[in-house]
């Protein structure tokens, strides 16, 4: 059975960077707004661009890869008041989470389908 | 997860759905999860994961650990 969880195969060169926060007395929805707003495209995942810690963030990143752009992302495993605080903030209940232009997209499903329509290519094209 | 408690509980929800569940990892958590239902008609693609996702809040709390998601329509 081919791996689920990786549709990209080759190897990229990565253009994603984690996020570097100074959060010092912000609640967890201001650090949230903050992130999203720090860059065009930023992921909330599990693990870090180059060591995704599970099959789905690790195909959202390859995604990214292959789309040739920047982007930030934040390991959610690094901090629980984020990692719940997210699925509150936008009302989808799994990792990871892709915004773009501060907006919540979708999981790696949407992105995924939205990869295969070419319509991430469009939006991202913006 | 037991698939017939999940088919059940998406058809609570969504009347007329026709559900696919088949399991990824072989360990009863990461679900691959077709659905057919007209209630996804005119909404786009967020919006029709995000009703699906709403109606499995609690399972995926403990039960379902990920779930590869694919909405289609009849027609």
């Amino acid at each position: 059975m081919s791996n689920p969880f990786n549709i990209i195969g080759q190897e990229q060169t990565s253009k994603g960077l984690p996020y570097q926060e100074n959060a010092e007395g912000l609640d967890v929805k201001k650090r949230i707004e903050n992130m999203i707003s720090s860059t065009p495209v930023f992921l909330f995942m599990k693990g870090i661009p180059d060591f995704p810690q599970c099959g789905f963030s690790a195909n959202v990143i390859a995604i990214l890869n292959s789309l040739d752009i920047d982007y930030r992302t934040f390991d959610v495993l690094s901090d629980m008041d984020i990692r719940q605080g997210i699925k509150e903030f936008s009302n989808w209940p799994t990792i990871p989470q892709l915004y773009v232009n501060g907006e919540f997209i979708g999981g790696c499903d949407i992105i995924t389908e939205m990869y295969q329509s070419g319509e991430i290519q469009t939006l991202l094209a913006k | 997860m037991d698939f017939k408690e999940l088919e059940n509980l998406i058809k609570e929800n969504l009347k007329d759905a026709k559900v696919e569940v088949s399991d990824l990892t072989g360990t009863g958590d990461h679900l691959g999860l077709k659905i057919t239902s007209n209630e996804f008609k005119g909404k786009n693609l967020l919006a029709q994961h995000r009703m699906v996702m709403d109606i499995l809040k609690e399972e995926l709390k403990d039960r379902i650990h990920a779930v590869k998601l694919k909405t289609e329509t009849y027609e």
